[in-house]
């Protein structure tokens, strides 16, 4: 594969961006940083496949569209069903040898918000993945329904404030934890599963080129800092993502095969998660005296899991 | 039964027409093509040389959405590419390693690159809309002694 030089920003800025502006992404949104830097840690062939989202809505509103690749629109739940139709299908084309230019380097790539990888796409995700499709599904999470106006998902972290898990008198938001998709998706033998974060456009760089390199099915998990959503201005993205990692609130790590995992980025100063939450309208009311113990809760849960991550760095198994 | 047609090339039908057409005669999907001409490695063509169609977003703009917008100077700039890497709109106009500008037909005016340049004072600094660019650069700060967090 032909993959683009990350040594250092510099290089990294010569690549020839495939995927255009003017989309309708709402300003300062991390979804299309997110997109740009897989489409820039690669110069082979992309076919790309996205569902209804943010991303879709707003990159290809007729008579519009902003990728200068092939990209397939398809409903909520079939990124995945998608991607991994359109590479068996050049499989089977290239056996056949009915493909124009055989040779030419090509990748499948996903991409899908949380809700529908999450919730309303997973199994067809988990299927795609259990076929083992040569193929990198990227979920842009952002821990809401964001295109429908901010509803609960199962990404969404305990405490945040959503339209269906209101905060208020009797509630503090949503009362439920988020689910460990990573954990899932390393559970079904996937050969590469990440965590990343745009603030860290190396180590998401250089995870990107190896989900892309890698044969199989590849997922990587990335936070996508929603600034509609989370309730904060737009140009404090890439500061918010910043706190999110640096508070370990999103650890950044990668399990290879399954089991061997390895931690890719360790905050120098770990930050508590107060700044974090503080940062952003959807946690306001966690700094209520009677919420407190939510906070208690969310750091408690971060320190568990950190140490979680840590142990499991170190069994190597 | 009604239904609209679409094309895959603007113009040769006239869309958004509405017809009656029986179910099997609407088209199933829409397919857009980015460029006048089937291209191959579109990644080893500079933006500059792509025969950018129509229904390309790069010919569309953006620029009625900004309130503000970030200005850029040249004299500060030491071309590390933060503002680039994280445009969130492709609007960062960099070649051969050197920041040349900003796109202002797809910059949204957000923001995220001035508070990513780590150039003391900033190389890009957020102005109204209306601000003239050389009113703008004539107005730039001096350099801080230290920045308190
Ligand atoms: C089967 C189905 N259910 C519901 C919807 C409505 N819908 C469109 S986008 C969306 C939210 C998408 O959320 P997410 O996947 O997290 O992406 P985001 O917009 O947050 O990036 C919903 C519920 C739909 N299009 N199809
Ligand atoms: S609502 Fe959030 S995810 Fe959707 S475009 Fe706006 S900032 Fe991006
Ligand atoms: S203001 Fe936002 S959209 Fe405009 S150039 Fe800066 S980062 Fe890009
Ligand atoms: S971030 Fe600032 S210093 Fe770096 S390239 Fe952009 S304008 Fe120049
Ligand atoms: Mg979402």
């Amino acid at each position: 594969m032909a993959i683009t030089s990350i040594k250092n920003l510099k290089e990294f800025s010569t690549v020839n961006e495939r995927f255009e502006g003017a989309h309708l992404l709402c300003p300062g949104c991390a979804h299309s940083m997110i997109v740009r830097e897989l489409m820039n840690a690669t110069d082979d062939n992309l076919v790309i496949a996205t569902n209804t989202g943010c991303l879709e809505v707003s990159t290809a509103v007729y008579p519009y569209t902003s990728w200068d690749t092939s990209w397939i629109h398809i409903g909520f739940e079939n990124a995945a069903t998608a991607a991994a139709g359109a590479e068996a299908m050049y499989k089977a084309r290239k056996r056949k040898g009915t493909l124009k230019d055989p040779d030419a380097p090509v990748k499948f790539v996903a991409f899908g918000g949380d809700g529908s990888t999450y919730d309303i796409g997973f199994q067809w995700l988990s299927g795609a993945v259990e076929r083992g499709h040569d193929f990198t599904y990227i979920c842009l999470d952002n821990e809401n329904y964001a295109n429908t106006g901010g509803q609960r998902s199962s990404a969404t972290p305990i405490g945040a404030h959503t339209t269906t898990a209101q905060a208020g008198r009797v509630s503090y938001g949503k009362k439920q934890k988020k689910k460990d998709m990573v954990a899932i998706m390393a559970a079904h033998g996937a050969p590469y599963v990440a965590q990343l974060a745009p603030n860290k456009w190396k180590i998401m760089a250089k995870g990107f080129q190896k989900a892309l390199e890698t044969e199989g099915p590849c997922f990587i998990n990335t936070v996508s800092a929603c600034t509609t959503e989370w309730k904060f201005d737009p140009k404090d993205t890439i500061h918010i993502t910043d706190l999110a990692t640096d508070t370990l609130m999103f650890p950044i790590y990668e399990i290879i095969d399954g089991h061997e995992l390895n931690i890719l980025y360790r905050p120098k100063n770990v930050l508590p998660v107060e700044e974090y939450l503080a940062a952003q309208g959807r946690y306001k009311h966690l700094f209520k005296p009677e919420n407190k113990h939510v906070i208690e809760k969310i750091q408690k849960d971060i320190n568990d899991f950190w140490e979680y991550l840590q142990r499991r760095e170190e069994a190597r198994v | 039964m009604k239904g609209v047609l679409a094309t895959d090339r603007r113009g040769v039908r006239e869309l958004g027409a509405e017809e009656l057409v029986g179910w099997d005669e609407v088209t199933q999907g829409v397919v857009l093509n980015s460029f006048d001409i089937e291209l191959e490695n579109v990644a080893h063509i500079p933006p500059e040389e792509r025969p950018y169609s129509d229904f390309n977003s790069y010919t569309a703009t953006v620029a009625s959405w900004r309130v503000i917008k970030p200005v850029y100077n040249r004299d500060i700039c030491i071309d590390c590419q933060n503002c680039w890497v994280w445009c969130p709109d492709t609007s960062i106009i960099s070649r051969d390693k050197q920041m040349l500008g900003i796109d202002y037909d797809h910059c949204k005016g957000c923001g995220v690159c001035v508070e990513v340049c780590p150039t003391n004072p900033k190389s890009l600094l957020m102005f109204a809309e209306a601000e003239d660019p050389e009113a703008a650069l004539a107005k730039w700060p001096e350099k801080k002694k230290k920045e308190k967090k």
